[in-house]
């Protein structure tokens, strides 16, 4: 069976800057499938050359083998999008909203009505249905527009960061949702830079940074990938520096233990990464008991994906977003939104 | 009661509501399904918000109002034999009124329409133009009582009627033009920048508020070829004369004279030409 989306070697620039440089990825039929990466990575605009919103400078964007570029009235059809900004007509009712958007995707009006009471009452929409939808708080306006995304039964639904903002709440009916629609046998590809999100909704996933896949795989294969297990180590509460760089090179040499460094930031404490010794926790507490080292505390961690993200780039998902943050044209974004 | 079976029919995509590569369903009746609700909505926006009707028919008052007592005085037959400011001034206010209600979009809501697989994105200009029209019907209703009541007399109902097809020519011409705009600008700042900048200009050069006889040389040759003085002279012609044919000659320009029909041709091409020029830019599918 195709894929259902297929991007490949795409490539789109705005002026001088490069949101895309060349990101490739295939989303089969029924997953979810999850792009992560901080802001400026790239997301939004790969999502808008899928939804025939931008036009591609180069590369493939398909959806269910139909060319985005070639044929974008057909594939919009098997699109649902759900935008990173809501844009909502702020006089008319959800219910009215809904009725808008299934006339323009062409349905007929008996089915559309039985539609789109059904969407509401699955969204626990139905009581604020004849609001206008100007009074909607952000976790109804999330919901409304995933409802609209949805009227037409697409093949894929696209979510651009749906969670953003949302109450934790908000964020888990979303989830869930997500969920049964997956259940249902929708295509989900789904935008985010919480790692927690992805981790928790998709099948498999792309990590995209400065507008390239820096890695993909499921989560699992990609946590799998960095090594081994985490542990966080602290000799005292506050070690001395040179105490720490002891402990360290004593643990280095332990078989076991793949790297070790000495965190400045945390009272110096030792970040280590172990793999191939399951026993490891009292491994570290009996060598470190022999060359008389104390412990103040000791946890470990399975790697996350935040742990993917840095061994491929070198920093963290919150470094890169901190840097992003400084970097954004903003007017230039601004002037999109107008729209 | 929501059961999980009907839960999972509703939310399965259904790809035999998506069609082919090909359309299978009609083109004409996904046309009209579109310009319907796209419609239904600008009326619900105008329901709802009534200032927009209401801020466009006290302008037009203001203006005959205003205008009309700036040059109460001016020397009889300045404008005309028989002619008081008045009603020299009627025509121009009931064009300019209808153009300046037609220039302006609003559309925070494209980007929803763009992803939407639309039959034709000419169903936005129709329904835009649509509404825009009753609109301008229901300003030009207002705008001819009132100067009737300030005494600039009332066409005859051929007349008006003729008065009607003029307004409808201009409004569906200046509709899709701003809609073209609106699509190629990158935001309703610069769309509003843009009218800003040739509202008033274009008013000017018109023979709205003077006749081509007071102008300079090089303005009456800009205003024969500005498409508002080609709906204003036959509207003024209407509101004077009761006898009038499709041969009449309703408009002087610095080289001859246009008959009513000749009027019309422009404005036609005029639409028509827009209507054509406008396609790349709906059909420009990316922004
Ligand atoms: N319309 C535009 N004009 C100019 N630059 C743009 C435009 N849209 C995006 N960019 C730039 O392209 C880069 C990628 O932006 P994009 O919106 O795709 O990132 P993103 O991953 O969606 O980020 P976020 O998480 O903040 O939504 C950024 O540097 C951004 O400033
Ligand atoms: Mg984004």
């Amino acid at each position: 069976m195709a894929n259902a989306v297929f991007i490949d070697n795409l490539q789109k620039s705005y002026g001088s800057i490069t949101a895309v440089k060349n990101i490739s990825f295939q989303v089969q039929p029924g997953e979810i499938f999850g792009l992560l990466g901080p802001n400026g990575a790239g997301k939004t605009t790969t999502i808008r050359c899928l939804t025939t919103l931008a036009k591609p400078d180069r590369g493939t964007v398909e959806v269910c083998g139909i060319s985005a570029v070639k044929n974008p009235r057909a594939a919009r059809r098997r699109l649902g999008y759900v935008a990173q900004e809501v844009a909502l007509d702020k006089v008319l009712t959800g219910r009215e909203l809904l009725h808008l958007q299934a006339a323009l995707y062409h349905l007929p009006s008996e089915g559309a009505k039985e539609r789109i009471e059904r969407l509401l009452e699955l969204l626990n929409l139905t009581t604020y249905a004849d609001r206008q939808t100007g009074t909607y708080s952000g976790g109804l306006r999330k919901r409304l527009d995933l409802a609209a995304g949805l009227l037409h039964q697409p093949e894929v639904l696209v979510l651009d960061e749906p969670t953003v903002g949302l109450d934790i709440e908000s964020r888990f009916i979303v989830w869930d949702f997500l969920r049964q629609l997956k259940a249902a046998g929708t295509t989900v590809l789904i935008t985010s830079h919480y790692l927690e999100e992805i981790d928790a909704l998709a099948d498999r996933l792309a990590i995209i940074d400065s507008g390239v896949v820096i890695d993909s795989g499921s989560p699992s294969q990609l946590k799998e990938r960095v090594g081994g297990d985490r542990v966080t180590l602290q000799i005292k509460e506050f070690t001395p520096e040179e105490e720490a760089q002891q402990a360290k090179a004593m643990l280095s040499s332990l078989p076991f233990v793949q790297s070790a460094i000495v965190n400045p930031a945390r009272g110096n404490s030792l970040n280590l990464i172990v793999k191939g010794e399951s026993n490891y926790l009292t491994n570290i507490e009996e060598s470190l008991a022999a060359a008389s080292f104390p412990i103040f505390s000791m946890t470990q961690s399975r790697p996350s994906l935040d742990d993917v993200y840095l061994a491929a780039t070198g920093r963290t998902l919150m470094d890169a977003e901190m840097a992003a943050a400084g970097r954004r044209d903003l007017k230039a974004e601004k002037k999109e939104e107008m729209k | 009661m929501i059961t999980q079976s009907s839960i999972q029919s509703s939310l399965s995509p259904d790809p035999s509501l998506h069609g082919g590569l090909e359309d299978n369903s009609s083109a004409l009746g996904d046309f009209l399904q579109e310009t319907f609700a796209l419609t239904k909505r600008l009326f619900i926006q105008l329901q709802r918000r009534p200032s927009t009707l209401i801020a466009g028919i006290i302008q037009p008052f203001m203006w005959l109002l205003l205008f009309g007592a700036l040059f109460t005085n001016a020397p009889g037959g300045l404008f005309g034999e028989d002619l008081n400011y008045g009603q020299f001034l009627a025509p121009g206010v009931i064009v300019f009124t209808a153009f300046s209600g037609a220039l302006d979009r609003e559309f925070g809501f494209l980007n929803r329409l763009l992803v939407a697989p639309l039959a034709s994105r000419y169903s936005i200009v129709a329904a835009s133009t649509i509404y825009i029209i009753a609109l301008s019907f229901m300003q030009t209703g207002v705008i001819v009582a009132a100067s009737a009541f300030l005494g600039a007399g009332l066409p005859n109902i051929g007349g008006l009627g003729a008065i009607a097809l003029i307004v409808l020519l201009v409004v569906l011409g200046v509709t899709a033009l701003s809609l073209g705009l609106a699509f190629a600008l990158p935001g309703h700042i610069e769309l509003i920048a843009v009218i800003f900048v040739t509202n008033l200009p274009l008013l000017f050069a018109s023979t709205a508020l003077a006749p081509l006889s007071f102008m300079a040389g090089w303005l009456q040759v800009v205003a024969s070829i500005n498409p508002l003085t080609y709906a204003i002279e036959p509207i003024r012609y209407l509101y004077l004369h009761s006898e009038w044919g499709l041969g009449t000659l309703v408009m002087d320009t610095p080289w001859t004279s246009i008959s009513l029909w000749a009027v019309i041709l422009v404005l036609l091409a005029f639409d028509a030409l827009v209507l054509l020029a406008i396609q790349p830019l709906l059909r420009r599918r990316f922004a």
